[in-house]
């Protein structure tokens, strides 16, 4: 009964806030407007979300934030210089990365991350969702980045959402 | 002093976006022109949507956060729109000064279970 009226814990708070930034005000007609609205969609797109998502270690996923917002800092000051340096001399390159995450949730954040963090897009997940092609704008070391994407962006989302 | 900050954060973020586009114009096949407008331009606009925020926050009629939903929605958007256009590229197997990996060259999956079948050796 609680899974029928309230499928998804989560997306409610989450679709209220938006909501209130949308409209920008906190008046009180709003946030109620925002908790309905909160309340109906994920009832209405249920079967658009299929698995109910959740979060184990909240701590480990703001840290993850937190990493990923400082490294598309860095990581943009990076691509900039290499643009304005001279694109000769940038090695682009393929890189595969084995996936140990199993979850369309996981891999799908997975995959923006790496699209997010600059120098590096995903570019095809192979059909068994095995692996994850990775196109690098520069790149000397593909092991070192491939060690680097698994570690970094990997392992958390993989205790976030994944444990077991 | 706080215009002096705006302006310097616009300018930073005139400057990330002005070097996004240069990339696009500057790189020299598909899959590093992606990288351009997809990553130089989230410092970019990110610099552009502070100084927005702050401006309008400090006009004196309230904080203005609606700012925060641009970023939110352009972090969803731009990755899944530059994997797309990633994708098709190695679909339509476009130029690339990087060697391509055999596999994602198959547009058909049983094709590329196929070629991974292929490319591994059976185990034990």
């Amino acid at each position: 009964m609680k899974l029928r009226l309230l499928p998804h814990p989560l997306l409610t708070p989450a679709l209220t806030v938006i909501w209130l930034l949308l409209v920008n005000s906190l008046s009180f007609g709003h946030v109620l407007l925002g908790l309905l609205l909160g309340w109906l969609i994920p009832i209405f797109t249920l079967r658009f979300w299929p698995d109910r998502v959740r979060v184990h270690k909240p701590l480990t996923l703001l840290r993850f934030v937190l990493v990923l917002l400082y490294d598309i800092l860095v990581a943009n000051l990076g691509v900039a210089w290499l643009i304005v340096r001279g694109p000769r001399r940038v090695k682009p390159g393929f890189v595969e990365v084995p996936l140990a995450l199993r979850s369309e949730l996981g891999i799908s954040l997975l995959a923006n991350t790496i699209s997010l963090t600059p120098g590096t897009v995903s570019a095809w997940l192979s059909p068994d969702r095995a692996t994850l092609v990775v196109h690098a704008l520069d790149v000397d070391d593909p092991e070192a980045l491939v060690a680097t994407i698994k570690h970094r962006y990997e392992t958390p989302l993989q205790e976030v959402f994944e444990p077991c | 002093m706080l215009e002096i900050i705006l302006s310097a954060l616009i300018l930073i973020g005139a400057l990330f976006t002005f070097i996004g586009s240069l990339g696009l114009a500057r790189l020299e096949d598909f899959y590093t022109r992606l990288h351009g407008p997809t990553k130089a331009t989230t410092l970019g606009v990110g610099s552009l949507l502070i100084a927005s925020m702050v401006y309008f926050s400090t006009r004196g009629e309230g904080l203005s956060l609606h700012e925060l939903l641009v970023t939110l929605f352009l972090f969803i958007t731009a990755p899944v729109s530059a994997h797309l256009l990633a994708k098709a590229a190695l679909h339509l197997r476009l130029r690339s000064i990087a060697p391509v990996p055999q596999r994602t060259e198959a547009s058909d999956p049983r094709q590329a279970n196929a070629a991974e079948d292929s490319a591994t050796p059976p185990q034990g």
